[in-house]
């Protein structure tokens, strides 16, 4: 999951570094994505993942990073298969 | 207090239940075949939200108004007609118990009502009033021991073909004016309904809404003792205009629901790109967020005013105009949100089977202006706004 998470992050999220050369855990506000970017990270997610993620996920620290953000996704698939 | 409001939460939960599993997969065969909505009112049944407003005493749910409104919100975000006979029979049921004023008749009518789950039409439209409500031309006519009978020509009753009972407005006797009204409640048996004309229309097309000649034979005990020039404002028109809206307020609110869908899947296939349909569907909040205030507001008035002792403040000029109000501007507001819907969604809501269509939508809140005509109800309005100082 982390290597489809890498992979949209380097699509949609704008960044100016190359993505593979961040850790996991490496802010990607600090790196420089925007939310406007943000936004197209998590319609990019949900469409990948099949999934939507609720208002009350849609925070600035669930995309934050690489691991938050399968976390949360982690999360959500496992509420789904509940 | 805490009984109150369970009560209210398992009533909607459970049409809530009924609108997910039995409105909405049949609102587009209902639509096309123009048939009853048979799945969802007999689901209803089994939930017993016919008798939901019915009193606890009486056999009844229970439910606060509030809840009943709500409830027409939600089965009108599956199926418009579905929403549209649950409101109509509940607008009878709240101004029969709004105005028992202590009738056994009528008492003991709720408790069948209840323990039967039997389903009210209302006859109040005719032909030859204008569309006025407050005048009649059939009369209560006494046939002598205690019985009438009255004969009245009817250009649509909604559902008349599958209620149990009927609600009817009528001169008071042959000799009343035209404004003289009283209700009365007719069942199963006592009345027969002779079709006049087809039911084909442009929307609401599960109401099954022909017209009738519509006969019965009644006992005076079936007579409201209330009159009705006192139920028609206090109860019969407020409470019409506000379950009507919240419904159209549902129907709106799925037209939107679909429009977001629309442009968050067009996002997602191309995330960053423009969109010019998420500009529209801002558009479109806007003026769904001017209906939901319109409707909401109402309804807190009616329940504050419901309160007062007497009720008195609901027979005002400023009220009768604020209800008014209510149905001509939702009326207006909500095809004018579901065009807008369609718009968001182009040929996928254009067309009637996607899961962005929105045609239905459009047609059912399209008959709301006509449900009392806006005409005639500015036509009212005018003349109290000649005399009214305080709107």
């Amino acid at each position: 999951m982390t290597d489809e998470v890498r992979r949209i992050v380097k699509e949609h999220g704008r960044l100016p570094v190359d993505v593979d050369s961040l850790p996991a855990d490496a802010d990607l506000y600090e790196a420089g994505m925007t939310s406007h970017a943000s936004v197209n990270v998590m319609l990019a997610l949900e469409d990948s993942f099949d999934l939507e993620f609720p208002d009350h996920m849609l925070t600035r620290d669930a995309f934050e990073s690489i691991s938050a953000i399968s976390a949360a996704l982690g999360q959500l698939l496992h509420q789904e298969a509940a | 207090m805490s009984v109150a409001v369970d009560r209210d939460q398992a009533f909607l939960a459970a049409v809530r239940r009924v609108a997910d599993e039995f409105a909405e997969p049949n609102a587009d065969d209902v639509d096309r075949s123009a048939r009853f909505p048979v799945e969802a009112i007999d689901a209803l049944r089994q939930e017993r939200a016919l008798s939901a407003y019915v009193p606890v005493e009486l056999g009844g749910g229970g439910v606060s108004f509030e809840s009943l409104a709500t409830a027409c919100f939600e089965l009108g975000r599956r199926c418009g007609a579905s929403a549209m006979v649950f409101a109509m029979h509940q607008i009878q049921v709240v101004t029969i118990a709004r105005h028992l004023d202590g009738s056994a008749w009528f008492e003991s009518y709720l408790r069948e009502l209840a323990d039967e789950q039997r389903l009210v039409a209302s006859v109040t439209s005719e032909v030859g009033t204008g569309g006025d409500m407050g005048r009649s031309v059939a009369a209560l006519t006494p046939n002598g021991s205690g019985t009438g009978s009255f004969e009245k020509q009817a250009p649509t009753v909604s559902y008349g073909e599958h209620a149990d009972d009927l609600l009817t407005t009528l001169r008071r006797a042959p000799d009343a004016e035209p404004g003289d009204q009283v209700l009365a409640l007719t069942r199963a048996g006592q009345h027969s309904l002779e079709q006049t004309g087809t039911w084909d229309p442009l929307g609401m097309r599960g109401t099954c809404s022909p017209g009738y000649v519509v006969r019965a034979e009644l006992g005076a005990e079936q007579v409201l003792p209330a009159p009705f020039a006192h139920a028609m404002p206090e109860s019969m028109v407020p409470v019409s205009h506000i379950l009507w809206s919240h419904l159209w307020l549902g129907i709106a609110t799925d037209a939107f629901d679909r429009a977001r869908a629309f442009v968050r899947a067009s996002a997602k296939r191309k995330p960053g790109e423009p969109l010019p349909a998420a500009q529209k569907l801002s558009h479109v909040m806007s003026e769904l967020s001017l209906l939901r205030a319109e409707v909401d507001s109402a309804l807190r008035s009616f329940a504050e005013a419901s309160e007062e002792p007497g009720r008195e403040s609901l027979s005002t000029m400023a009220t009768i105009l604020r209800f008014n109000n209510l149905k001509i501007a939702a009326s207006e507001q909500a095809p004018r949100v579901c065009q807008g819907a369609m718009a968001v969604c182009g040929i996928a809501g254009f067309k009637n089977d996607t899961s962005f269509s929105v045609g239905r939508h459009l047609r059912d809140t399209m008959s709301a202006c006509l449900m009392v005509a806006n005409e005639r109800i500015h036509q009212t309005n005018a003349g109290l706004l000649l005399v009214a100082k305080e709107v």
